[in-house]
């Protein structure tokens, strides 16, 4: 199995004022290609800075981050919003879509940032939206859609640009649970057809869709399972 | 290249759609720069129609044509510095006429203002002009019925007399006044010629004005008068050199010591034509002030604006950030957006401005026409004030952290 990423001694405090929160204290991880991975732990856990830095959104205070071999945790911000673009899909909570523009708008975001002509770039989200099955809806805004169309967007929004790996941030967290286990049934989907997925989540339900299971305590990793074989 | 080409066109749509969100809080943030552009259009259009009026107006002053007054055209101390100098003579005259080598043509002339009277018809306080043969080469009269003064007529002060084109309306009707005899003051006339329409000069109509003999004046209407003296130069060039001759031929007809001030004026059509110049760029100057300071009030404006839109949309910036948006694309977004307001502003001053110059050139007396330079200038100060505003508001969305931006709401 290919490595996709490696995670050494991944250590990030914060100051607050003239407190240091440690949000993470040492935190080592390796995740493969193809793995489908839970990022478990209670609010305060550390999960969400582990979330931010896996995602690139943050670098760490020290320790060694390894994408792909390539050395992200000396990246500046554009290298990072680089990485972003072209390895990272992410889905979050809150959906994050921009209200103003069309679900196929926001699908093609990506694509805009990689710098892909107009024409490619609406066959490419067009071809994404279908693969959630909002085909129908591709020229409405959000607030148009309901929760789950919303996050079916986003998904198609994350898959766009071929990303090495999808993070994935409590995805059913504002959704009632059939819709939660619709999207679910999505990522489940995605992961046999050979994606990379990483969960981040407090509630066993969603956790347990996934082959390994990551507990995270007081910036600590506390329990690292592989439930199912793959 | 490509990538920076899609940019901005996607960077152009979202600053559309977000003003398009905040219409009237776009408008009123651009407000200052229609202001601003509104001004200097304006006042360019202004100037750009009296410049055509002027140069009208002063075109019948010829460029080539030097005048020897008692007084300068354009006084700048105190009038009473020129009251005490000698009056121009005939004997100054003559004696240029007789030493001058570089001009082309001399000749004196006086005026006076008489009511004149043809049957029971009369005008009041018109324009007497004393002339010359040599008057009519330098002042380029041409005739339209009848003729111009013979050589005799001239030396004999003949009681002859060229009417303007509007005297020959307003005393005669338009019928042929010629071989008719008409009153100016006191004196019988025979008038042999009507000119061609000449137009006005600085406000003063020279078709109503009508030419008799110099001499015919000094004869009926005194002889201690104040004449004038006009030198025709043959070229443009040659307007330096004969000003310096005629310069230091008065002084020798007038036996000045050389520390003695010169008691007599040259005046050139080139005075007026400067002194023209000096007020439009005053007011050119005071347009660009106000537009300047207007701009950047308006700029100041633009800045508070695009600070209070990167606040409100974080969430935006975070998005696109997290979907991989480099700092200088957020850079480009926003700054395009300012650009945006800006241009819009200065279009709406542009199409105003076009708006008032119709109607000052309807209302007013003023010819008025919008320069294209003006547009140009008025639409390139715009954006640059929206680059410029824009930058600093811009750079603070760019530099954002993205997990913050994302955590609010």
């Amino acid at each position: 199995m290919q490595t996709l990423i490696n995670l050494k001694d991944i250590v990030k405090t914060y100051q607050i004022g003239t407190v240091e929160v440690h949000a993470l204290r040492g935190v080592d991880l390796l995740i493969h290609s193809n793995e489908y991975i839970s990022i478990m732990g209670p609010s305060g856990s550390g999960k969400s800075t582990l979330m931010n830095i896996i995602g690139c959104l943050d670098t760490p205070t020290s320790g060694v981050y390894e994408l792909e071999n390539e050395l992200v945790h000396t990246m500046d911000d554009n290298k990072l919003a680089e990485v972003r673009n072209s390895k990272i899909g992410f889905v979050f909570q809150t959906f994050n879509l921009l209200p103003r523009a069309t679900a196929l708008h926001n699908v093609e975001l990506p694509l805009i940032y990689s710098g892909i002509s107009a024409a490619k770039r609406k066959a490419i989200a067009e071809d994404a939206i279908e693969k959630v099955g909002l085909t129908d809806r591709m020229h409405h805004r959000p607030n148009e859609l309901s929760g789950g169309q919303r996050q079916r967007v986003a998904i198609a929004r994350a898959l766009v640009n071929n990303p090495s790996l999808i993070l994935a941030d409590e995805p059913t967290g504002n959704l009632d649970s059939t819709t939660g286990i619709e999207i679910m049934a999505i990522f489940d989907d995605l992961h046999n057809a050979g994606n990379t997925i990483i969960l981040i989540t407090h509630e066993k339900i969603v956790a347990d869709h996934a082959d390994r299971i990551v507990h995270i305590l007081d910036g600590h990793i506390a329990e690292d399972i592989q439930v199912k074989n793959n | 290249m490509i990538s920076f080409i899609i940019s901005l066109r996607e960077n152009i749509l979202i600053a559309l759609r977000a003003l398009a969100q905040n219409k009237m809080r776009a408008i009123l943030t651009t407000l200052g720069i229609v202001i601003g552009v509104l001004t200097v259009v304006s006042v360019a259009s202004i100037i750009s129609g009296l410049n055509t009026g002027f140069a009208s107006q002063i075109s019948a002053l010829g460029s080539n044509t030097l005048y020897v007054h008692k007084y300068p055209w354009i006084i700048k101390d105190d009038f009473y510095k020129y009251r005490n100098r000698p009056d121009i003579t005939m004997k100054d005259a003559e004696y240029l006429k007789e030493h001058s080598r570089l001009a082309e043509a001399i000749s004196a002339a006086s005026g006076t203002f008489r009511d004149i009277k043809y049957r029971n018809n009369s005008l009041t306080g018109i324009g007497v002009s004393g002339v010359t043969m040599e008057t009519e080469i330098i002042e380029g009269f041409s005739i339209a019925d009848g003729r111009y003064f013979t050589q005799i007529e001239i030396d004999h002060n003949k009681a002859s007399i060229v009417i303007g084109n509007e005297i020959k309306e307003k005393l005669f009707n338009n019928k042929n006044p010629l071989g008719e005899r008409i009153r100016v003051g006191n004196f019988s006339y025979t008038v042999i010629g009507v000119m061609e329409k000449r137009g006005s000069i600085l406000g003063h109509n020279l078709d109503s004005e009508v030419y008799v003999p110099l001499g015919t004046i000094f004869k009926n209407f005194g002889f201690h008068r104040s004449i004038r003296i006009l030198i025709k130069v043959p070229s443009h060039e040659m307007i330096e050199p004969v000003k310096d001759e005629i310069h230091f031929l008065m002084r020798v007809s007038r036996k000045l010591k050389p520390q003695k001030e010169d008691n007599f004026s040259i005046n050139q059509q080139e005075m007026l034509t400067n002194m023209y110049k000096q007020l439009t760029n005053g007011l050119y100057t005071a347009a660009f002030g106000i537009g300047a300071l207007s701009l950047i009030v308006g700029g100041i404006g633009i800045m508070n604006i695009m600070l209070v839109s990167v606040a409100e949309r974080r969430k935006e910036i975070g998005i696109r950030k997290a979907l991989g948006a480099k700092q200088r694309v957020i850079t480009f977004q926003f700054i395009i957006e300012s650009i945006i307001i800006c241009s819009v502003g200065g279009i709406i001053a542009i199409l105003l401005s076009f708006l008032m110059s119709l109607v000052i050139d309807k209302v007013t007396p003023f010819p008025s026409n919008v320069p294209i330079w003006s547009v140009l200038m008025g639409l390139g100060f715009s954006s640059f004030v929206g680059l410029f505003f824009g930058i600093y508001p811009a750079r603070r969305a760019a530099k954002l952290d993205p997990i913050e931006c994302l955590r609010h709401e």
